[in-house]
């Protein structure tokens, strides 16, 4: 399904900057997601991607112009906004079960004595096998592998029917399998429901045949718009101001000659650089 | 022989035991109050990584508790102004763990410096300057006992009505603030929870024995179990069980009370990880059997062939 580009807009930025003392981020960013579309966000560690979406959740404030959902301004602790963090893995012996860990999509900002009425019950079940989790939803969240919790993440964040999902680094340090299943769950909403997704990543490739568009984010600046459009080496040579090659191999798409210091201090030992589109 | 005999009577001596029993009803009845609450708040001192964070406030609240003492003011009102101070510095300045753990490091030894200065410049009895560090139940009288029961039941309902959001944001902050999770205000107010449930376990246990009440009995019931109904009940009751089995058993002789909670929650706790050992090879067993059975039938036919 290709975004319907006569509806409004679920999120809007507008001539918006951000910075960290003398170090801008992105400035002047101009940026409509509609209902469905599926926007990737790229480029190097601190090039300001999870700042991103941390204005978007309302927890950073910008440095001048506007962010908006579904026309208003984004305010902190937004239901209508489902969120997908980096893959963090839940240690054993967390006292949760798998779909406890969806039950606090529902009702988890909730207080009151905490007993699951059974409409409750009913919608976890609903979400476990909506992202195929059932098998694995009465054992316990810490004995479950990496991309098992992962698909209960997704469960939980689509708990409240988000009109936007946002998704940190979802895939890091899953392997193939999950990527693809993971991935394919978090597309599956967005054409099933129009659901919005604002996806942040290192590696495009697992998500490049459901990208509508590609915000690449390096050096203060940043490209907008179609992966043919940004993905390219004259593209992205004037972005990072120093020759960059963009190479095709198949249906995977490689940046390579990423100049270094674009990690700004942060994360030099970045594995992922020069592999994948980083 | 009459020294090992001494000994015996000193430990346990059950002649008038009923008597006793009537007589500090109410000190049972405390003390059973605060297992069950100790125990309950150890499984979120548990998920939030705070074991030091109790250790760092009972601290602080013997420093409060002392204070009182020597000016003659109400020794649980100390403790908890103490306690509650810690609780509160702790909860703002270390939102982040590293900030967190190096704070107490640095309040701990200032609270205890304080509370031994306290303790040198009181002119009164020692055995009260002792029971602050290691318990003193029996000697807190009917009033304290009603405010240490009060407060212990305001932890627990206080506890129940916040326990999801405080759930979502122990296991994950930043998912539950986005989720609208008040994050800020849940911290804070665990921390006054913990605050309070610090203040009176140093009247049981002493301000030095006070993880044994909030840290051991969560610890062992997440050994044997990963329920999120399960872990609680069974915190909760190997906290009742170590606290009240300490006061009744310390009924019979002349030992302060608690040494017996400590080892009853520490055997507890040991039978705990031994179970789990159990449990744990048997499903190893069983996973054996069901993951790698496949893949290793052609090796062991693959050795068998190599053998034959």
């Amino acid at each position: 399904m290709t975004p319907d580009s006569a509806a409004a807009p679920v999120l809007s930025f507008a001539d918006a900057s951000l910075g960290f003392g003398s170090r801008i981020l992105w400035r002047g960013l101009d940026l409509n997601i509609r209902p469905g579309e599926f926007l990737a966000v790229l480029g190097p560690n601190g090039s300001g991607k999870t700042s991103l979406l941390k204005t978007i959740l309302g927890q950073q404030k910008l440095d001048s112009g506007s962010v908006t959902l579904a026309g208003a301004a984004v305010r902190h602790g937004d239901r209508r906004i489902g969120y997908i963090p980096q893959q963090k893995l839940i240690p054993a012996g967390v006292p949760l079960r798998g779909r406890d860990l969806v039950a606090l999509g529902v009702n988890g900002h909730r207080f009151g004595v905490p007993l699951a009425s059974r409409a409750v019950r009913r919608r976890v079940d609903e979400l476990l096998a909506d992202v195929g989790a059932t098998a694995y939803g009465d054992q316990p969240v810490g004995e479950l592998s990496g991309g098992e919790q992962q698909r209960l993440r997704v469960g939980q964040a689509l708990a409240g029917d988000p009109v936007l999902l946002l998704c940190d680094e979802p895939l890091l340090s899953l392997d193939l399998q999950h990527q693809r299943g993971v991935s394919e769950l978090i597309d599956r909403r967005r054409r099933e429901h129009n659901t919005a997704v604002v996806f942040v990543t290192h590696d495009v490739n697992p998500v490049l045949g459901m990208v509508d568009r590609i915000l690449y984010l390096a050096a203060g600046q940043f490209r907008e718009g179609t992966p043919a459009e940004v993905l390219r080496s004259d593209v992205l040579s004037e972005l990072y101001g120093t020759p960059v090659e963009v190479l095709r191999s198949g249906e995977r798409v490689f940046v390579a000659g990423v100049p270094d210091g674009h990690a700004e201090g942060h994360h030099h030992a970045d594995p992922h650089r020069g592999e994948g589109a980083s | 022989m009459d020294t090992l005999g001494d000994l015996w009577s000193s430990l346990f001596s059950f002649e008038n035991y009923g008597e006793l029993v009537v007589l500090l009803s109410n000190s049972i009845i405390a003390a059973a109050v605060l297992g069950i609450v100790g125990g309950l708040i150890g499984v979120f001192v548990m998920q939030r990584d705070m074991a030091f964070a109790v250790h760092g406030i009972s601290e602080l609240s013997f420093a409060g508790a002392a204070g009182a003492l020597l000016i003659g003011a109400n020794v649980v009102t100390g403790s908890l102004v103490g306690s509650l101070l810690a609780a509160i510095l702790i909860g703002v300045l270390g939102s982040k763990a590293r900030d967190r753990n190096s704070i107490i490091g640095v309040l701990m030894p200032f609270g205890l410096g304080l509370g031994i200065l306290f303790l040198a410049l009181y002119p009164g009895r020692s055995a009260n300057k002792f029971g602050l560090l290691t318990g003193q139940i029996i000697s807190v009288d009917i009033p304290q006992l009603g405010l240490l029961m009060g407060i212990g039941v305001v932890v627990l309902v206080a506890l129940l009505v916040m326990w999801r959001p405080l759930t979502f944001d122990s296991l994950d902050a930043d998912v539950a603030a986005a989720r609208g999770v008040p994050s800020r205000v849940i911290a804070l107010a665990f921390m006054v929870l913990l605050g309070l449930t610090v203040a009176v376990s140093v009247q049981i246990i002493g301000s030095l024995l006070v993880l044994a009440l909030l840290v051991t009995p969560a610890a062992a019931a997440l050994r044997v179990s990963s329920s999120p109904v399960l872990v609680p009940l069974l915190s909760m009751g190997f906290g009742l069980v170590s606290a009240l089995g300490g006061v009744l058993l310390a009924l019979g002789g002349s030992l302060p009370i608690s040494p017996f909670i400590t080892t009853i929650s520490f055997t507890i706790y040991v039978v705990c990880r031994l179970l789990a050992l159990r449990k744990r090879g048997a499903g190893r067993d069983r996973g054996a059997g069901r993951n790698r059975g496949a893949p290793l039938a052609p090796q062991r036919a693959a050795l068998k062939s190599a053998g034959s």
